[in-house]
């Protein structure tokens, strides 16, 4: 299949849904629009909707706190990662005494932790970054402790035969190694880290992308919620491809072969 | 039944730069331990090549690691020019079976890296690896990752960066095993091309018998294991410079190739029957 083939299949695919969205909602097919409509509302009142939202600059606020939100707990929850994951790998006796609380607190849904964090750090951005924090830390932190842990030990002994101090081994081996494992769970921390920050939101806040959709939820204004999890997907999209073109760079060494996790 | 064929070793008066005296290498403890190598001695001298050629699994790479100092011998010393093996051999470079490049280095960073990790400038260092890097025919490849280059290629990569260091004891273990046959002859020529420059002492671990001839002034045979000894050293007195290939045709190399052959034998099919009975080394 070519690549105009494909999309225009994509383009006809997402056109029929929103086609048949909009028959079912607008024609008396299967029973009361009026009812149909309050709880599946129709796909031009969500783009009017939308349309709106941008228009009156509305989302931008909302959207720049989630996107601040998801940065930061990226960057905490990644740097607290490496740090620790290093730490552990290079001391085995830390990471034997640490392993069972270690499991213990990656087992625990973080859902559950949301109004503990909104107690301790308030309805601010701040439970969030708390919130997706705690998702992003244990990906990191497992990635990069295996990383180091699996450096080949072949690659290790020539190092050494190089002439490699500790401190060198360091920075030439264990610290890529565990780099490449960290870029490779890249998508799956940030779109975690965006995780926290809507759920955290949702759950209780002033503003952000998962604050809208809440509020409209609050109202029964279905259109509302539906506009915010359009936006919300557009956005998660946008990451996702950035963190694609970051990765790109990163792990331009890798051979192209699918074994990322 | 072979007969140890010491008389044929050569006898030299210079002293040897690396030295294995009696080592024996046991792995594990109790019922379970397995010794590898028993009671080996051997003489390299500086600027030798010898070729060290045994059955499989008969702990060859064992006594390279013990040179270079990866590993401890149990009992009896490595010596390296008069000094006893303590920790990281400095004065050796060591080209590996498996691929050992940083994968995550450019060809040219993997062999600069060598020159900078001893203090060398970095922009220094990249000049003198790109140097080399052309030397061993990859001047046109010195920004690509090791997964970017051919097995061929990326050993000439890691021979860049065994020798840009300069080290007195080059240490190979099959190097070019995995190699298809033709690229194990333009990587032996290329490295008797280089070696000729600068005569190093070289140990270089094989289990083909005519990669070992073509290659070496010496050919040190092993039995097999466990408990491999030096079982015969056979002196290689055919005319240097060499080309693999074309010293093949000599009638002397298969003089030399019958001879070690006798000693060899035996030891393969013991060899191969350990395995058959699932006794293969660990």
């Amino acid at each position: 299949m070519n690549r105009t083939r494909l999309l225009l299949l994509q383009i006809g695919l997402g056109f029929g849904m929103l086609l048949f969205w909009h028959i079912v909602t607008t024609y008396p097919l299967l029973g009361d629009v009026k009812t149909i409509q309050f709880f599946f509302s129709n796909p031009v009142d969500v783009a009017a909707r939308i349309w709106k939202l941008f228009h009156t600059g509305v989302i931008w606020r909302h959207l720049g706190i989630t996107l601040a939100e998801t940065l930061l707990a990226f960057v905490i929850g990644s740097g607290a990662g490496i740090v620790i994951g290093f730490w552990f790998a290079r001391q085995p006796r830390v990471a034997a005494v640490c392993d069972p609380y270690v499991k213990m607190a990656n087992a625990l849904p973080r859902v559950v932790l949301a109004p503990i964090f909104m107690l301790w750090f308030g309805l601010g951005i701040w439970s969030k970054v708390a919130l997706g924090f705690t998702l992003v830390f244990f990906i990191v932190f497992f990635n990069v402790y295996q990383g180091v842990k699996e450096v080949s030990p072949v690659v290790l002994a020539n190092a050494r035969m190089l002439g490699m101090n500790e401190r060198q081994l360091l920075r030439h081996v264990y610290w890529p190694s565990a780099l490449s494992w960290m870029f490779s769970s890249l998508h799956t921390s940030v779109g975690f880290a965006l995780v926290g920050a809507v759920v955290g939101e949702y759950l209780g806040s002033a503003a952000g992308l998962g604050y809208l959709i809440h509020e409209a939820e609050g109202t029964f204004d279905v259109t509302g919620v539906y506009a915010g999890m359009v936006v919300l997907s557009l956005f998660v999209i946008l990451i996702d491809y950035g963190v694609t073109l970051v990765e790109g760079r990163l792990l331009a060494w890798r051979p192209p072969a699918p074994e990322t996790t | 039944m072979f007969v140890p064929s010491q008389a044929s070793a050569p006898s030299r008066t210079e002293p040897a730069i690396v030295r294995l005296d009696q080592v024996s290498v046991r792995f594990g403890v109790g019922p379970g331990a397995y010794e590898a190598v028993r009671h080996a001695s051997l003489d390299v001298a500086a600027g030798e090549f010898v070729a060290i050629v045994g059955p499989t699994g008969c702990g060859k790479s064992t006594l390279l690691n013990v040179v270079a100092g990866l590993l401890a011998p149990s009992a009896g010393q490595a010596l390296v020019n008069g000094r006893k093996v303590e920790g990281v051999t400095r004065e050796a470079g060591y080209l590996f079976q498996q691929d050992a490049l940083m994968p995550w280095k450019t060809a040219l960073a993997n062999v600069a890296v060598a020159l900078e990790v001893g203090g060398v400038a970095p922009l220094e260092a990249r000049e003198r690896a790109r140097g080399l890097l052309a030397r061993v025919g990859l001047a046109r490849f010195t920004e690509r990752y090791p997964h970017q280059l051919s097995g061929g290629q990326r050993k000439r990569v890691a021979l860049a960066q065994m020798l840009i260091r300069n080290p007195s004891i080059l240490l190979m273990d099959e190097p070019f095993g995995p190699l298809d046959a033709q690229t194990r002859g333009m990587m032996g020529d290329l490295l008797l091309s280089l070696w000729s420059a600068d005569r190093k002492a070289v140990l270089f671990v094989t289990h083909d018998l005519e990669e070992a001839i073509s290659l070496a002034d010496r050919v040190v045979v092993m039995s097999a294991a466990p408990s491999s000894r030096i079982m015969a050293d056979h002196c290689i007195d055919l005319p240097r410079p060499r080309s693999i290939n074309e010293i093949r045709l000599e009638p002397a190399f298969h003089d030399y190739r019958r001879a070690i052959w006798n000693d060899l034998r035996d030891e393969v099919m013991k060899a191969y029957g350990a395995q058959d009975e699932g006794e293969s080394a660990p």
